[in-house]
């Protein structure tokens, strides 16, 4: 745990009176302060490309007044520092007064350890690995011409002072380790990414020789990807596979259902709160109550805890996700989905661990009942236009399907619909519903947070597919 | 205030003293401050002000092949001296790289010429509020117009870059942007459109109002979309969206995908890759430019390069590890392009809008769908149905897809090419994509 005031002229005292004062007339704020440790060790080419490490150490002063944020950050923690960004707030919010009123509720669930994932791994035995994974890559098929792969592990502790002196602290460990192959055969190059991560030390995604896994899986996809023919082009039924393909549910559903984009009406979803907006075998949820996930938190960043929000259950939309600040106005409660990247970002309502849940249907039966269509098993980013509901998704893994049989596979391609429909067309849900690898950061406003996803196999009647093939 | 020059270089010497004191048999250091005041508007009333105030440190330390790299915020002398020990421990036990090395000493920036890049005039936030005030009442004058969401940045940023061999320079920049999200909303649909302006200069920043009404118009233009079917079609980009065609070719072009050889331009050099018409150019020193520079990430000099040359590539991107690893010498793009454009070509918007009866026009494109080592490209898309020049109705839920092989030598640039951004083209037709639609 940081000690944030034993280097710094800035006693706990002084930072307790400063934000009690300036937040006096305020609806809500916080002090938030924040050190960061975070490495990042890659392997390409055949080298040690790079080793970094980094430290980071600030604070961000936060001062609300009915709509109106204002938000001050430095990277020094001093009195000076934090009576300027005092300065800064009230200069904002001067000719506004409101009334602080919030009560956070108490827990003693934590959802990960306080560890230094950097420290419990020595250096030598981290480029071991990377240097394993490349000869093990190299061996394997003369077709492999370019291997990269990497670490990146970090810990973050962060302490949340609100006015009166309330005091809340996280400790948060979070790792990553991907690999990414590049094959060539007959003048074709292809490339398969797959990673594995999470809010636990390197070790524990490592053991048992793991990264050998890792390995086979992106160098299977990248195999896969060899063969693959151009995507075909228009309105067709789609099965998605389980877990990271869940990222649909993120884009289509997930981003239109925070709380910011439906207090200011433009989200799709505002006005259809109670209503039914998927098909009944349909239930998402929003964890960030899930052991070691890396979307979980144990607090949020305006320290609320975590807990497991329903937003569609059996179909009928039911809950928006919350910070402190929309619910406010909203006239509801924080789902503790208050995030932010760091100390330099104000808080937003976001998701956390988004997932759909099983229903009682097999993959071949979805399959099966397929004339034309395809099958995407895995894929890269994703995007949202809120205000339209339009989203977009790349396969990096597909394959066609004939007559309820997969075929063969097809060029990435991007997938495109329409949110609040999207979820109508999904006419079976499988009941093998998969976490994703621990792989994902969602963007939003400029500000990267790791999330995670969750899904059965499902299947869209209807969904317009990007490929070149008339 | 932004922190001077000589704070920024008293930080950096410090480091690279320290370091070599160490054992470091070379290093670099970058220090950096940066002051950004942004205010933040909706629907015509304030709602947030954000201040913040940055230093960075970035060290790079050497023995002899061998590297390795830390960065912190912590400015502090004992940080420092923790961190530059504990990026030496980790420099000695990093395996040797052979084209691990400083830039070539003859290739560093010698003499710094003022490209304009900084503006020391304040805008306070009472001014910015007003200018936001005209701004978002421009923009909701149209009642179809149901959510306005604005916001004026002011940034000041001073950094130093020095290495042991003796290279210390750097200088202040400022930028000033003022950006608009406007939601148009009908019985049918709802959508969003945007606008907005960056410049180096206050003064050049556009005016309120202009900004506010192209906003909204760009966004009611939008109302009442449909899906088209699945064909071949001839597209028209607009300019927002034809300079990301710059962008994929930028990084299909930088050393390292060349030396990695994940690049579908790979070995490309003095073959056609575009039309014989296509000329594409990097200058750094455009006076006031948004992507200029008087030396790259590494010190280097940086000198306008003509990438493309009647449809022909002649450079790519090149800083000094990859450029080792290729037999080429640094052209200064190490941290990529500069001002990157295509030059104008000979067609007028209008005639390149009715060059053919029926051709799509896309205004904005979503999703991550370039792939630079197939060239593949495929993106979700909205736009307009044009029929005989004019804009018949919008359309959107559609995506367009090629590759960019063949798409680079379908290229046809009209002759409106404005240097507004640090990438910039003319609007742009390709004929022969697919659309998937209905």
């Amino acid at each position: 745990m940081s000690n944030f005031f034993n280097k710094s002229d800035l006693t706990r005292q002084d930072a307790d009176k400063i934000v009690s004062e300036t937040l006096k007339n305020c609806d809500d704020g916080e002090l938030y302060l924040e050190e960061s440790k975070s490495e990042s060790i890659l392997l390409d080419d055949n080298k040690i490309k790079s080793s970094n490490y980094s430290s980071d150490l600030g604070f961000g002063f936060r001062a609300i007044s009915k709509e109106v944020v204002a938000y001050s950050y430095s990277n020094e923690i001093s009195k000076d520092s934090l009576k300027n960004s005092s300065e800064n707030l009230k200069s904002t919010l001067k000719s506004i007064k409101g009334i602080y009123n919030h009560e956070i509720p108490k827990t003693n669930k934590k959802f990960y350890e306080d560890i230094n994932p950097i420290e419990q791994k020595t250096l030598d035995s981290k480029l071991e690995v990377l240097n394993k994974v490349n000869d093990f890559l190299r061996k394997k098929d003369g077709s492999v011409k370019q291997v990269t792969a990497s670490f990146a592990g970090e810990q973050k502790s962060i302490e949340i002072i609100r006015s009166g002196g309330e005091a809340l602290t996280d400790v948060r460990p979070l790792i990553r380790f991907n690999v990414s192959v590049m094959l060539e055969k007959n003048g074709r190059k292809e490339t398969g990414v797959y990673g594995i991560g999470g809010r636990q030390s390197y070790d524990d995604y490592l053991k048992n020789d793991n990264w050998k896994n890792v390995c086979e899986e992106a160098f299977r996809i990248a195999s896969v990807n060899l063969e693959s023919k151009p995507a075909p082009a228009g309105e067709m039924k789609v099965v998605l596979g389980p877990g990271w393909p869940a990222i649909l549910i993120h884009e289509a559903i997930g981003h239109g259902l925070e709380g910011d984009f439906n207090r200011k009406k433009t989200s799709a979803f505002h006005d259809l709160m109670g209503e039914k907006v998927a098909s009944e075998t349909v239930t998402i949820v929003d964890d960030g109550t899930i052991d070691n996930r890396r979307g979980s938190l144990t607090i949020d960043d305006e320290g609320t805890p975590t807990e497991r929000t329903v937003l569609i259950e059996n179909g009928i939309l039911k809950n928006f996700m919350q910070d402190r600040h929309n619910a406010r106005l909203m006239n509801t409660r924080s789902t503790g989905s208050g995030r932010r990247e760091n100390y330099r970002h104000i808080v937003l309502p976001r998701m956390r661990n988004t997932m759909m849940l099983s229903g009682n249907q097999t993959q071949d039966e979805m399959i099966k009942s397929v004339d034309k269509g395809i099958f995407a098993v895995s894929f890269g980013g994703g995007q949202v236009d809120i205000t339209s509901g339009k989203f977009v998704f790349n396969c990096t893994e597909a394959y066609e399907i004939n007559n309820g049989k997969i075929g063969s596979p097809i060029k990435g391609a991007t997938l495109i619909g329409d949110g609040p429909s999207i979820l109508k067309e999904v006419s079976m849900v499988g009941n093998d519903m998969m976490l994703d690898p621990g792989i994902g950061t969602c963007g939003k406003a400029g500000q990267g947070v790791p999330v995670g996803v969750a899904q059965p196999s499902i299947l869209i009647d209807k969904m317009t597919v990007g490929g070149t093939k008339l | 205030m932004i922190k001077d020059q000589e704070f920024l270089k008293s930080k950096a010497s410090y480091c690279l003293d320290l370091a070599k004191k160490m054992g470091a048999t070379d290093a670099s250091v970058t220090v950096g401050h940066s002051i950004s005041e942004t205010v933040n508007f909706r629907n015509k009333s304030l709602e947030a002000s954000d201040r913040s105030d940055g230093l960075a440190l970035s060290i790079e330390t050497y023995l002899g092949k061998r590297r390795s790299s830390i960065s912190s915020s912590n400015l502090l002398d004992e940080n420092i001296k923790t961190l530059i020990a504990k990026c030496f421990e980790t420099t000695k036990i990093t395996p040797e790289d052979e084209f691990n090395s400083l830039p070539d000493k003859n290739l560093l920036a010698k003499q710094i010429s003022s490209l304009n890049l900084y503006d020391e005039t304040r805008f306070e936030n009472d001014k910015k509020i007003k200018y936001l005030k005209d701004l978002e009442e421009s923009a909701s004058s149209d009642n179809q117009i149901i959510n306005t969401e604005s916001s004026f940045t002011e940034n000041k940023s001073n950094f130093i870059l020095a290495n042991s061999d003796g290279f210390c320079d750097g200088y202040k920049t400022s930028s000033f942007a003022a950006s608009c999200v406007t939601v148009a909303k009908d019985e049918n649909s709802m959508e969003r459109d945007y606008e907005f302006s960056s410049k180096r200069h206050l003064s050049d920043i556009k005016q309120a109002t202009d900004l506010g009404n192209k906003a909204a118009k760009q966004t009611i233009r939008k109302l009442s979309p449909k899906k088209i079917g699945s064909e071949k079609i001839s597209i028209i980009f607009d300019r927002r969206i034809s300079k990301g065609m710059l962008n994929a070719f930028a990084s299909a072009i930088s050393a390292s995908a060349i030396a990695r050889g994940t690049s579908f331009l790979k070995n490309k050099i003095d073959e056609q890759v575009f039309a014989n018409s296509i000329n594409v150019i990097d200058k750094p020193d455009i006076i006031k430019g948004m992507g200029s520079q008087n030396f790259d990430s590494e010190g280097v000099n940086s000198n306008t390069l003509q990438l493309i040359e009647n449809g022909i590539l002649k450079n790519y991107l090149v800083d000094t590890y990859n450029g080792k690893k290729l037999n080429l010498k640094s052209n200064g793009r190490s941290g990529g392009t500069t001002n990157l454009y295509f030059e104008k070509g000979s067609i007028s918007y209008e005639d390149l809008m009715k060059k053919n009866s029926r051709s799509l026009y896309i205004t904005e494109t979503i999703g991550h769908g370039s792939n630079i080592v197939t060239g593949d490209y495929s993106v979700g898309a909205t736009g307009f149905l044009v029929e005989d020049g004019e804009f018949k109705y919008p359309v959107n839920e559609i995506t367009i897809a090629g590759n960019f092989k063949d798409m680079f030598k379908n290229i046809i640039l009209a002759n409106d090419l404005e240097f507004e951004y640090s990438v910039n083209s003319p609007t742009m037709m390709i004929e022969g994509m697919t659309v998937a639609g209905k």
